[in-house]
C-alpha cells in the first residue's frame, strides 16, 4: 500500500485492475497446470481468441463509459445492441451496417432528450425505451430468430483475421483509440467530465449541457449498435435477446475500471482494463468448469472486493 | 460569575489548510444572551458548528457544564442540550411541519411515533412563535422562507434547549417575526437558558445581548459585557487596525456609454420593474437586505430566467440571452461570478486547470480539438494573472483555499474576456487579504472598459469599489446613489426603504 | 381530502388510473367482477407487488436496490426445500426464508454503509452472489410445497377457511361478508400494514425520509442515518423474500431463473416510479409502489382479454411506462428559474 499511496489517485484503480487481471491469469495458469500440465492461458491464440469474444463487450462497455462519466446510465444497451442486428441483418447488402449503427444513433437521440430535456431519470427512461426497442423487434420477428443472415462485410468484421489478429479486435482498439482522444483531447470530453462533476456549474460555465448529454447517449448507441453488428456478423445472424448477458458486464467493467458510477472521474484505459479483465475471470472460470452458481458468485465478490480495496485507497489519499 | 455553561479551551481547526480557528478559548454562561460578532470569514459560522457537534475540532477541549466532553454528533449536542438553528436551514421539506417539529424524538405510543400528539406539540409551539396560521399537516416544501424560518425556531424551542445558537435566524424575517424572537428571547434568558446570537445587524445585537465577543481572522478578540464599548471600538475590533478598508482609487464620476439598458425588468414577484443604466467601463453596486432581488437580477441578465419581462438592451443587442451559453458566447460577452462557488462555480473535484478553462474550451481549440499548447498557456496565464498560488495545475480544486478556489472562478471567466461581469457577492468566505486583491483586480477590468454589475451583503465593499450604487426593497430600485452620496447611512436608510431614518 | 390530494398527488394520479384501467377491464372481461376473476389477477401480482415494495425502501432513500430480484429468486429456492411436512416444520421454514431474504438485505446495508460503495453498484454485484446461492440450492427447477398450503393461500377466504376448517370450515356466519376476498390480496395488503406502516412511524423510518428529501438537514438534525440506511436495505431483503415465499408456494417450485430475476427488479422499478415515489427519494411510499405493480398488471391483463397479439405485451408495456414518466417530466418546461432543474 504504500507504493500505492505514492500514485495518482486516478490511476490508482487501473493499477489494481491491473494486478488482479495477472492475479487471475497466474491463477489459471496454476489450475491449468496442475490438471492437464499445458498452459493456454498464456498462448497468444488463445488470448486473442478470448479478446474477440471480449471486444463485443468492448464496445458496449466503451459507449457506457461515455454516459457514465456524465452522471448517467444507459439501460438500454441490450435491445439497441439485438434492434442493430437485427435491422442489419434484414436490410443486409451495402447498407446494412450504416442501417444498424442508425439504429444506435436514434436510440441515443430520444435517450439524450428524455433524459437532458425531459429530465426523467435516465435509470427509468432508458429502461423504458428498452422495453419499447424489445416490443418493436419481438412484433417485428414474431419472437423468433429472424431467417436473415449477417452480409460478408458484417461476417469479415467479426470473424475473419488480419495478419493473425481477429479484425474485431482491431474494430474494438480502433473505437478505443477513438474514445480515448475524444476523452482527453476534444471539448465534448472535457465537458463530459465537468457535467458529471457537476451539472449546475457545468451549464453556468456556458456549457450546452443538453446537446453534450445527448450526445453521450448518441455515443453508447452507437457502440451497442456496433457491438450488435459485429455479434450478429460473429454468429451469422441476429437472434432474441443477444444483448442480455452485456449490460451488466458493462456496468461492471465501467465501474472496476476505476470509473465513478456518479459520473465525473475515471479513464478510458481502465475500462479497457475492465473488460480484460472480466473477459479472463469468465474464461479462467470456464477452463476450471466452474459451475454457473459459482461463476455468479465469485463474480459479485471480485466486484465487491476490488471496490472495497479502491475505497479504502481513496481514504487513504483523502 | 457561576460556571459557565459551554466552555471551549485552545480549540483550532482548518480546512484544506486553512485556519478556520486558532487557539479559541470561548465560554457563555446560563441566563444570558451573548452577542458573537465579526467579518465575514471570521469563523463565527465554525465556531458554532464545533459547539453543536458538526464539526470536529483539530485540537482543543470542549467543556460543557465543566465537564471536558467529546462532541461526536449533532445528535450528542442535541442530548446535552445544545439546540442550533442553521444559516442553511435544517427542515426537511418532504415532512410535514408537525414532522418537522418534532424530529428528534417524537412523542411515541407503543413504541411509534404518535401522529396526533405531535399536531398537538406542533400548535402549541407555533402558537408559542406566532404562527398559528400555518398548519402543521402543511409540507415545509410548501411554506415560504420566512415561515419555514419561524418553523426552525419553534423547532429549537420544542427541544427544551439550555444553549440556543441562533445564526443569522433573523435574515429573512418580517418584522413581527423579529419582534415574536426578541420576545422569546428575553423569556429564554429570565428561564436560564444561554443563546448565542449571531447577527451582522448591529442594532439587533446592541438591543438583545448582554455580552458580546468579537472574532476576527479565527481568533476570538475580545468578550465584553454590552456597553463596555463604543460601536467604533466595536467595528474597530472587528475590522483590526491594520485592515481598514484598502480600496483601490476610484476615478472621477463621469459621463459613460450605456452597455447595459434595463427598462421595466419583471420576473415572478421577485422583480418588480427594474429600470438601469450599466455604462462601459463602470462599476455598479447593488445593494439591499438579503432576497431582494439582486440575485434574480443578475441570474436575469445571464439567461438562467425565463419568463422576464421589460425591455433589456446589451450593446447593440436587444433582448436577454436564453442561456448561459448564449450569454457567454454574444457579442456582448457576459460572465457571473455566482453566488456559491462549491456548488455553481467550480467542479470540485477536478483539476484546477480543468475549472479554469471550462468556460474557454472553444478558445483553445480548433473545431472540436483541444490543442494541449494552447490550453497550458491559457491556464498558466490565469494562474499567473490572479496569481493562484496552488502546487500544480493539475491538482484538485477542492485542495485550495476559499480564496483561491474564488480566483479560479475569476479566472475561467476572464478567459473569455467579458465585456459585462455579473458577481454575485464575489468576497463571500473568503480572506482580507485575497478580498483586496479581488478589488484591485475589479477596478483594473473596469479601466479596461469592462463593466460590473456587483452584489455584495457587505455595505462597506459597495462603498469601496462601486462607482454608483442602487438599492433594492421588494424587486424595486428605491434608490440611487452616486460618488460621496454613497455612504453607509444612505445605503441602510435605503435598504429598509425608510428614507432618511438612521439604522 | 383536498389537501391529501395536494400533497399526494402522484399517488392519487396513479390511483385514478389504475381505477379506470382495472374497472373498465372487468367491464369487458366476460366473467367480469367474478371471484374467480380477482383471484387469478390478485395471484399474478403479489410477487411483483412485494418486490416493488422491497424497491421503494431504498428508493426513498435516494438510493436503488437492483438485487431485490435475486434476493425474491433466492428466497423461492430455499422456501422450494423448506415448505413440507409438520405445520411446525412449514412455519419454521416460513421463518427461515424471510430471515435468509432480510440477512442478505442486512448485508447489503452494511455493504453501502461501512463500505461506502454506491447502492447501485453494490447491489449489482450482491445480486450476483444471490443468484449463485440460488442456483446452487436448485441447479434446477423443482421442489415440493404442502398443498394445503398452495391452495390455502391462493385462492379466496373461503378457501382458506374451508382448507384449514377455520371458521366452520368457512361457513361461519360472520365470515361471510369476506369469503370472496383472495387471500394473495391480504397477504399482501396485510404486510404492508403491519410491517410498513408501523416502521414508517418509528424515528428509523421517517429518517429514511429525510435523508431522501434532504441529507445535509437529515444529518445537521441529528438523525440515525446509518441506522436508517442499513434498516431499509434490509426491509427491502425481507420484502423481497415475501415476495419469493410467496412465488414458492404459488408455484410450488423453486427456479433458479437469472433472466426472471432481472426482469422482476426492473419491473420494480417501473412499479415505484408508477405509483408516484421519486426516484431522488424523500417522497412516495410503499403501497403507492403496490399501486405501480397493479397498473403494471393490469395493463397486462389487457392482452387477455383484449385478443390482442401477445407479440405486442411488451411494446405497449414500454410505451405506457415512457409516457407516464415522460408526463410528469413535462412540468420542467414550466420551470423559470432554470437553476432547478440542476439539482
Amino acid at each position: 500500500m504504500t507504493a500505492l499511496t505514492q500514485i495518482r489517485p486516478a490511476d490508482r484503480p487501473i493499477l489494481i485492475a491491473f494486478s488482479f487481471t495477472i492475479l487471475i491469469l497466474l491463477i489459471g495458469t496454476a489450475y491449468t497446470m496442475s490438471t492437464t500440465g499445458t498452459v493456454p492461458l498464456l498462448q497468444p491464440s488463445y488470448l486473442m481468441q478470448q479478446l474477440q469474444i471480449g471486444s463485443f463487450l468492448g464496445l458496449c462497455a466503451a459507449g457506457m463509459m461515455l454516459v457514465i462519466l456524465t452522471g448517467h446510465i444507459d439501460l438500454s444497451v441490450p435491445w439497441t445492441l439485438t434492434s442493430a442486428a437485427m435491422i442489419a441483418t434484414s436490410v443486409g447488402g451495402p447498407w446494412a451496417i450504416p442501417a444498424g449503427l442508425s439504429v444506435g444513433l436514434c436510440v441515443g437521440l430520444v435517450n439524450g432528450f428524455g433524459v437532458s430535456v425531459l429530465r426523467v431519470p435516465a435509470m427509468i427512461f432508458t429502461l423504458g425505451l428498452d422495453t419499447v426497442l424489445r416490443g418493436l423487434m419481438v412484433a417485428r420477428t414474431g419472437g423468433f430468430a429472424p431467417q436473415d443472415q449477417a452480409t460478408p462485410a458484417m461476417l469479415y468484421l467479426a470473424k475473419s483475421k488480419l495478419m493473425g489478429v481477429p479484425v474485431a479486435l482491431f474494430v474494438w482498439i480502433a473505437v478505443s483509440l477513438l474514445v480515448t482522444f475524444i476523452l482527453t483531447r476534444t471539448t465534448f470530453g472535457r465537458a463530459l467530465y465537468a457535467i458529471g462533476t457537476n451539472e449546475r456549474a457545468a451549464w453556468l460555465s456556458g456549457i450546452r449541457t443538453r446537446a453534450v448529454v445527448t450526445g453521450a447517449f448518441v455515443g453508447s448507441g452507437l457502440c451497442a449498435a456496433l457491438a450488435g453488428v459485429l455479434l450478429a456478423g460473429y454468429s451469422a445472424k441476429a437472434y432474441q435477446g443477444m444483448g442480455n448477458s452485456f449490460l451488466l458486464p458493462a456496468i461492471a467493467a465501467v465501474v472496476l475500471g476505476g470509473t465513478h458510477i456518479l459520473g465525473g472521474r475515471g479513464r478510458y484505459a481502465g475500462t479497457f482494463l475492465g473488460v480484460v479483465l472480466i473477459v479472463l475471470l469468465n474464461s479462467v472460470l470456464s477452463i476450471m468448469q466452474m459451475p454457473e452458481a459459482l461463476r455468479q458468485i465469485i463474480y459479485g465478490t471480485v466486484i465487491i472486493g476490488m471496490l472495497l480495496i479502491y475505497g479504502r485507497g481513496m481514504r487513504v489519499s483523502e | 460569575m457561576q460556571r459557565p455553561i459551554v466552555e471551549l479551551s485552545d480549540v483550532s481547526i482548518s480546512f484544506a489548510g486553512v485556519k478556520a480557528l486558532e487557539g479559541v478559548d470561548f465560554s457563555c454562561h446560563a441566563g444570558t444572551t451573548h452577542g458573537i460578532l465579526g467579518e465575514n470569514g471570521a469563523g463565527k459560522s465554525t465556531l458554532i458548528k464545533i459547539i453543536s457537534g458538526v464539526l470536529k475540532p483539530d485540537y482543543g477541549t470542549i467543556a460543557l457544564n465543566g465537564k471536558t466532553v467529546s462532541v461526536s454528533g449533532p445528535a450528542e449536542a442535541a442530548d446535552a442540550g445544545i439546540v442550533c438553528m442553521f444559516q442553511e436551514l435544517s427542515l426537511i421539506p418532504d415532512l410535514s411541519v408537525a414532522d418537522n417539529i418534532s424530529l428528534q424524538r417524537p412523542p411515541r405510543r407503543l413504541g411509534l411515533i404518535d401522529k396526533r400528539a405531535q399536531i398537538v406539540r406542533a400548535e402549541k409551539l407555533l402558537s408559542r412563535v406566532r404562527c398559528e396560521d400555518v398548519d402543521p399537516r402543511a409540507m415545509v416544501r410548501d411554506l415560504s422562507l420566512s415561515r419555514r424560518q419561524m418553523i426552525e425556531v419553534a423547532k429549537a424551542l420544542g427541544r427544551d434547549p439550555k444553549v440556543l445558537i441562533l445564526d443569522e435566524a433573523t435574515s429573512a424575517l418580517t418584522q413581527r417575526d423579529v419582534e415574536t424572537i426578541y420576545g422569546l428571547l428575553d423569556e429564554l434568558r429570565d428561564d436560564g437558558v444561554c443563546s448565542l446570537f449571531i447577527s451582522h445587524r448591529m442594532h439587533e445585537i446592541d438591543a438583545l445581548c448582554d455580552r458580546l465577543s468579537v472574532f476576527r481572522n479565527g481568533h476570538h478578540v475580545e468578550t465584553f459585557a454590552k456597553g463596555e464599548r463604543s460601536d467604533a471600538e466595536i467595528v474597530r475590533l472587528m475590522i483590526g487596525r491594520d485592515v481598514t478598508a484598502k480600496f483601490p482609487p476610484k476615478p472621477a464620476p463621469r459621463e459613460r456609454a450605456p452597455v447595459v439598458q434595463l427598462d421595466d425588468l419583471r420576473w415572478q414577484d421577485r422583480l418588480k420593474g427594474i429600470s438601469l443604466t450599466l455604462g462601459r467601463g463602470e462599476i455598479l453596486g447593488i445593494g439591499g437586505l438579503d432576497g431582494q432581488g439582486q440575485k434574480e437580477l443578475l441570474l436575469a441578465l445571464f439567461g438562467v430566467l425565463k419568463g422576464v419581462g421589460g425591455t433589456v438592451t446589451v450593446g447593440e443587442n436587444s433582448g436577454l440571452p436564453p442561456s448561459p451559453h448564449a450569454a457567454k458566447t454574444g457579442r456582448n460577452r457576459i460572465a457571473l461570478i455566482p453566488e456559491d462557488r462549491k456548488t455553481e462555480g467550480l467542479m470540485l473535484s477536478l483539476s484546477i486547470a480543468d475549472n479554469i478553462i471550462a468556460a474557454a474550451l472553444d478558445k483553445v481549440s480548433s473545431g472540436a480539438v483541444i490543442d494541449r499548447a494552447r490550453l497550458d498557456a491559457a491556464v498558466q496565464d490565469g494562474m499567473d494573472r490572479l496569481r493562484i498560488k496552488a502546487g500544480s495545475t493539475e491538482d484538485a480544486v477542492k485542495t485550495l483555499s476559499g480564496g483561491n478556489q474564488q480566483k479560479v472562478v475569476l479566472a475561467k471567466w476572464l478567459m473569455i474576456a467579458p465585456d459585462v461581469i455579473l458577481m454575485n457577492d464575489p468576497t463571500r468566505g473568503i480572506d482580507v487579504g485575497t478580498k483586496q486583491e479581488i478589488f484591485r483586480m475589479m477596478r483594473a477590468l473596469a479601466d479596461e472598459g469592462k463593466s460590473i454589475l456587483f452584489y455584495s451583503s457587505d455595505y462597506a465593499e459597495l462603498i469601496g469599489c462601486s462607482d454608483r450604487v442602487i438599492v433594492l426593497y421588494d424587486g424595486q430600485v428605491v434608490s440611487e446613489l452616486t460618488g460621496d452620496a454613497i455612504t453607509e447611512e444612505a445605503i441602510v436608510a435605503a435598504s429598509l426603504n425608510m428614507q432618511g431614518e438612521m439604522a | 381530502m383536498t389537501r391529501w390530494i395536494g400533497q399526494n398527488r402522484g399517488f392519487a394520479a396513479a390511483l385514478a388510473l389504475f381505477l379506470a384501467l382495472y374497472l373498465s377491464y372487468h367491464l369487458i372481461h366476460p366473467r367480469g367482477f367474478s371471484t374467480a376473476v380477482l383471484v387469478q389477477n390478485s395471484n399474478e401480482l403479489v410477487a411483483i407487488g412485494f418486490v416493488a415494495m422491497a424497491q421503494t425502501v431504498p428508493v426513498l432513500l435516494g438510493g436503488l436496490d437492483l438485487s431485490v430480484g435475486a434476493i425474491m429468486t433466492l428466497a423461492a429456492c430455499v422456501a422450494s426445500w423448506l415448505l413440507d411436512g409438520s405445520p411446525v416444520q412449514i412455519a419454521l421454514g416460513m421463518i427461515a426464508t424471510l430471515a435468509v431474504g432480510a440477512g442478505f438485505g442486512l448485508i447489503n446495508g452494511l455493504i453501502v454503509v461501512y463500505g461506502r460503495l454506491q447502492p447501485i453498484i453494490a447491489t449489482l454485484a450482491t445480486g450476483a452472489i444471490a443468484i449463485g446461492l440460488a442456483l446452487l440450492i436448485r441447479p434446477n427447477p423443482g421442489g415440493t410445497v404442502d398443498g394445503d398450503l398452495n391452495w390455502a393461500l391462493t385462492n379466496s377466504i373461503y378457501d382458506f377457511a374451508e382448507t384449514y376448517g377455520i371458521a366452520n370450515g368457512g361457513e361461519a356466519a360472520w365470515l361471510q361478508p369476506f369469503i370472496n376476498i383472495p387471500v394473495p390480496l391480504i397477504l399482501l395488503f396485510g404486510t404492508a400494514c403491519l410491517v410498513w406502516l408501523p416502521f414508517k412511524r418509528t424515528v428509523t423510518g421517517r429518517t429514511i425520509y429525510a435523508v431522501g428529501s434532504a441529507e445535509g438537514a437529515a444529518f445537521a438534525s441529528g438523525l440515525p442515518i446509518d441506522r436508517a440506511r442499513i434498516a431499509a436495505f434490509t426491509l427491502a431483503g425481507f420484502f423481497a423474500a415475501c415476495g419469493g415465499l410467496y412465488l414458492a408456494i404459488q408455484t410450488s417450485t423453486g427456479n433458479a431463473d437469472v433472466v426472471q430475476a432481472g426482469a422482476y427488479t426492473l419491473n420494480s422499478i417501473a412499479a415505484v416510479v408508477l405509483g408516484g415515489t421519486a426516484l431522488l427519494g424523500g417522497t412516495g411510499g410503499v403501497i403507492a409502489s403496490i399501486l405501480g405493480a397493479m397498473i403494471l398488471r393490469a395493463v397486462s391483463f389487457y392482452f387477455r382479454i383484449l385478443d390482442i397479439d401477445p407479440l405486442l405485451q411488451p411494446l405497449i408495456e414500454g410505451i405506457v411506462l415512457l409516457a407516464a414518466v415522460s408526463a410528469v417530466a413535462f412540468r420542467t418546461f414550466r420551470v423559470k428559474n432554470q437553476l432547478e432543474l440542476f439539482r
